[in-house]
């Protein structure tokens, strides 16, 4: 496989062609925040976090699914990005119910520690504070609207890691909502395999397993690459 | 130098952020020295006074004395500080608003969980009416800096008063402005 | 089908005009005042007045002036008769005899009807949409035929290169680039799509075509598969056009046929097929990648792009996709030659364009001009200014992407180039007038209430920023902000508009920006003054 050499932040960095400008500036130690972005599921670039800069192209591109061009140069971290990101953080905390010091997640959040790394320490839109749901109706799991920022990356687990394809997304704009089979509650699912990926698989607080009080939902979040790396290159690599 | 004119407020919250502050235990100490406590919860002064240097707001905007008061707050303070998340994002207090409405809120904790006398508190001039919509401070007015937490730990009340007492510009970061 | 069997169609189609035809409106506007009613009413007077062998009443498409419908146009008269009622009908069928009438008639010489140069819809009111030998009679499938024939896929590709032609669809790609993009891939498979998702609020022009004269459009499509050596075509269109749908199956059916889709298509070894997909009322769905996953049976969201579906399309396979408009241009364009079509235009926008003309405007209804036209010769020669002696105070083009053109500046004239220097687009063709007493903030909340409901919700910016910016236009409207918001709105704009995943949300902030650049004044005036403060001056003590 042929290789290339980029600059990522003035640092000359190779990757081979194949890959991404995340995974290229991953492994050369430079950190670009995500948060659709799961190892081991397929990228979608719906959070725009990962945006970044390439001289000579006008528009931003996402890094998770923009693959590495020979001589590029790229930049992660301008003054603009890091304002868009802290933006898109303020719009996800604004847009649904995120409270922090009541969530199961409190502490293990990557969208709190999102809201941490951006330096958001408050939200300037106004709070819209939709009406939403918690889906208890499954035996093992919970899924909680509110705290849902839609990233898409348990819909992608079930089906394409999972196979079950129980999850989906249904409406569409600041409606969209994530569903069970044909928006029926999760404990009817009849194509739901109990298998828990989804819940790995979350950032925030809105899957979580039942019974877990403010702060206690930790998940191991390299389980899922584990799995797939075990099924696709056959090797298990804790 | 002149000693700061420093107030704090405790609006629509559950004071956990005061009770933060008192942990700053003997460094208040240290405080009191540099700084007049001009009006708090735990001060005796009935009315928010004139040209206070500095001013921590605990809690959200969730009924109309907060409102009138986070105005007066405001003319009369230079620099305002959100503090803890009810004031920042409007948190635990504002999880009524999904409702839209105040009615079905004090349904409940009036009348349906009452013990005794069931009714809701209805005393004009007495009891505040709240607000339909509670919300953080800097909705409503401006405000110079925010302390997340729920609460802030004391630490973080240090960091930032230290650095507003000696002058310096405010600078929280890390793991200072998590929410939560 | 062969040549010979073509003009023969064509020769019986033309031997069989009668001595006067009566060509009565039946597109979607004029149906919508009951002009199906009017057509029964005319067969029914011919017959009944016994000229059943002189006149004929040919049902037809479009003819422009959608206003004043329904119209019938009488030929050879070259009279058009606006507003016709059925109970009208006896004395319409008179006129042919010289029969004085008192019905109420167009002025064919008006500028709204002399300005036009009609290309895309030069069949438009006179072919009968539902009859294919009406479209052969008027030189239909003949470029089809001669392309197959005597032309290589290469030089289809060159001759469309040649002509100039830019996408209609509003992004004003260049057509051939695209086409030679596709045709240069190598893969067993390729589509050809038609993107028939008119979603613009105001913007009718698609419809109208498919409504009038669905077989060139199917034409342009073929024409467009041999060049780039596909052999499925899509048509996706949407729901909310049954009569459109109707149509577009009646034709396809018809070309099949005549041999002229499926296999071996005149008689040559290209086979090609259409089907139509009809979309459930998504506006995104028009975004060529939620169009393609939306065909593909998924759920209607863009994706991002690279791999743009010229080479990795439908089910992965490089795909055309261009625009109903951009596919009607193929057939004249083949007929006449790429350097007849670059002789219209402007330097850097060749031919015509078709535009809706809505809102505050006496002449409402479809037209066609040749790049470069005025935009005041458009709306106010044309269009007869606003009603009622109002004032035109701004001119809205691009639908939900596109900007507001201000009224001093109308002599610009409508090129991709001089619209986007203005803040707007040509879009794919919608141009709503608004008068004085428009207020243009409620504009802009309007547009981006638009794109907060049809934002698919995929990306942050779009999904939460739209909320935002309309939660934001909405204050504004209600005098409940301050200068600090319109400074949040304009941070959005500039963010949504660089961060989104597709052009719906890239392009959701115009409509704010643009009033913001030539109607400022209208926000401030709503604006509500800051809450007091103490001066600004650093107090007394250390503090910051």
């Amino acid at each position: 496989m042929a290789a290339k050499t980029l600059t990522i932040d003035g640092q000359m960095v190779g990757a081979a062609e194949d890959q991404t400008i995340l995974e290229a500036a991953r492994d050369a130690g430079i950190h670009i925040p995500t948060l659709c972005h799961l190892e081991g599921v397929q990228d979608v670039g719906a959070c725009r976090l990962c945006l970044v800069e390439v001289t000579g192209i006008n528009k931003l591109l996402p890094a998770c699914v923009t693959k590495v061009t020979e001589g590029w140069e790229v930049r992660t971290s301008s003054e603009r990005l890091q304002r868009y990101r802290r933006m898109v953080v303020e719009l996800l905390f604004a847009e649904r119910n995120h409270v922090c010091a009541v969530c199961v997640a409190n502490g293990h959040c990557e969208l709190q520690n999102l809201a941490v790394s951006v330096g958001m320490d408050h939200v300037r839109f106004d709070y819209q504070h939709p009406r939403l749901d918690v889906d208890l109706s499954h035996r093992l799991f919970g899924m909680d609207h509110n705290r849902c920022v839609l990233c898409t990356r348990c819909v992608r687990t079930c089906w394409y890691i999972e196979g079950a394809g129980t999850l989906n997304v249904a409406g569409r704009g600041e409606k969209s909502k994530i569903i069970t089979d044909l928006n029926a509650p999760w404990g009817d699912s009849t194509t739901c395999t109990s298998c828990g990926k989804c819940v790995m698989a979350c950032p925030t607080g809105a899957l979580f397993y039942r019974g877990v009080t403010v702060a206690e939902m930790e998940r191991d979040r390299g389980h899922l690459e584990y799995i797939v790396t075990a099924r696709e290159k056959k090797q298990w690599i804790v | 130098m002149d000693r700061l004119r420093l107030a704090t407020v405790w609006l629509g919250g559950c004071s956990g952020c005061h009770m933060s502050f008192l942990d700053l235990d003997e460094w208040l100490l240290e405080l009191a020295a540099r700084v007049d406590l001009v009006y708090s919860p735990i001060v005796d002064h009935k009315v928010y006074p004139d040209n206070v240097d500095l001013c921590l707001i605990e809690g959200a905007v969730a009924n109309h004395d907060n409102l009138e008061l986070v105005h007066r707050i405001r003319e009369r303070t230079h620099v305002l500080v959100s503090f803890g998340d009810c004031a920042v994002t409007g948190n635990v207090t504002a999880m009524r608003n999904p409702l839209r409405k105040t009615e079905p809120v004090l349904k409940r904790a009036y009348v349906e969980l009452a013990d005794v006398l069931p009714r809701i508190p209805a005393e004009p001039g007495i009891v505040p009416t709240l607000l339909d919509r509670v919300a953080a401070v800097h909705e409503i007015v401006p405000v110079e800096y925010y302390l997340p937490g729920c609460p802030p730990p004391a630490e973080r009340i240090r960091t930032l008063l230290s650095q507003l007492v000696e002058g310096r510009e405010p600078r929280l970061n890390g793991g200072l402005i998590k929410p939560g | 089908m062969v040549l010979e069997e073509l003009v023969q169609i064509k020769e019986q189609e033309l031997a069989s005009r009668k001595k006067f035809t009566l060509r009565c409106c039946l597109a979607a506007g004029c149906v919508s005042s009951n002009a199906q009613a009017v057509k029964d009413a005319l067969d029914r007077a011919v017959k009944e007045a016994g000229l059943e062998n002189e006149v004929e009443v040919r049902g037809v498409g479009c003819m422009r002036l959608c206003c004043e419908g329904p119209l019938v146009a009488v030929d050879p008269a070259e009279v058009l008769f606006e507003k016709v009622a059925p109970a009208d009908c006896d004395a319409l069928v008179a006129t042919v005899k010289g029969v004085p009438s008192q019905l109420k008639q167009g002025d064919l010489t008006a500028p709204f009807f002399k300005h036009q140069l009609s290309i895309v819809l030069e069949n438009c009111g006179l072919v009968d949409p539902d009859r294919i030998e009406s479209y052969i009679a008027a030189d239909g499938y003949l470029a089809l035929r001669n392309v197959l024939r005597e032309m290589t896929p290469q030089e289809v590709v060159q001759l469309v290169t040649r002509s100039g032609l830019r996408g209609r669809g509003g992004a004003g790609y260049p057509t051939g680039l695209k086409w030679a993009t596709v045709a240069k891939t190598t893969s067993s498979r390729k589509f050809v799509i038609c993107n028939a998702d008119e979603g613009d609020p105001g913007a009718f022009m698609d419809r109208s075509v498919l409504e009038s004269d669905p077989h060139r459009v199917i034409e342009g499509m073929i024409i467009a598969a041999y060049a780039v050596g596909a052999d499925q075509g899509f048509i996706y269109v949407r729901a909310e056009y049954p009569l459109a749908i109707q149509r577009l199956q009646t034709a396809i059916r018809q070309a099949k046929q005549y041999g002229l889709l499926g296999s071996g298509v005149f008689e040559s070894p290209f086979n090609f097929n259409i089907e139509i997909r009809i979309g459930a009322g998504a506006f995104v769905c028009g975004e060529e990648t939620a169009l393609m996953a939306s065909i593909e049976g998924r759920r209607g969201q863009p994706r991002p792009r690279p791999p743009f579906p010229a080479e990795s399309g439908l089910w992965g396979h490089p795909t055309l996709i261009n625009n109903v408009e951009t596919f009607a241009n193929i057939p004249p364009i083949a007929l006449k030659g790429g350097e007849w079509f670059a002789g219209i235009g402007t330097e850097r926008s060749k031919g015509t364009k078709v535009f809706a003309l809505a809102g505050k405007i006496t002449n409402t209804g479809l037209i066609e001009v040749p790049m470069g036209t005025p935009l005041r010769t458009i709306v106010e020669e044309m269009g007869g200014g606003a009603p009622e002696g109002g004032q035109i105070k701004a001119v809205q083009t691009g639908g939900p992407s596109g900007g507001c053109i201000p009224a001093s500046q109308l002599d610009t004239p409508v090129d991709y180039e001089s619209l986007a220097k203005l803040g707007s687009i040509m879009g794919s063709g919608g141009m709503i007038v608004m008068d004085q007493t428009t207020n243009m903030v409620d504009v802009a909340r309007f547009f981006m209430e638009f794109c907060m409901d049809e934002s698919c919700g995929k990306c942050v910016p779009c999904r939460a920023g739209t909320v935002q910016m309309h939660h934001l236009l909405r204050k504004v409207m209600d005098r409940k902000a301050t200068s600090r918001d319109l400074a949040k709105l304009e941070e959005l704009c500039d963010m949504v508009k660089n961060t989104s995943l597709c052009g719906l949300g890239q392009t959701a902030p115009n409509p704010v920006l643009s009033t913001l650049r030539y109607f400022r004044n209208e926000y401030l005036e709503l604006l509500q003054p800051a809450p007091k403060q103490p001066s600004a001056a650093a107090p007394a003590t250390g503090i910051f």
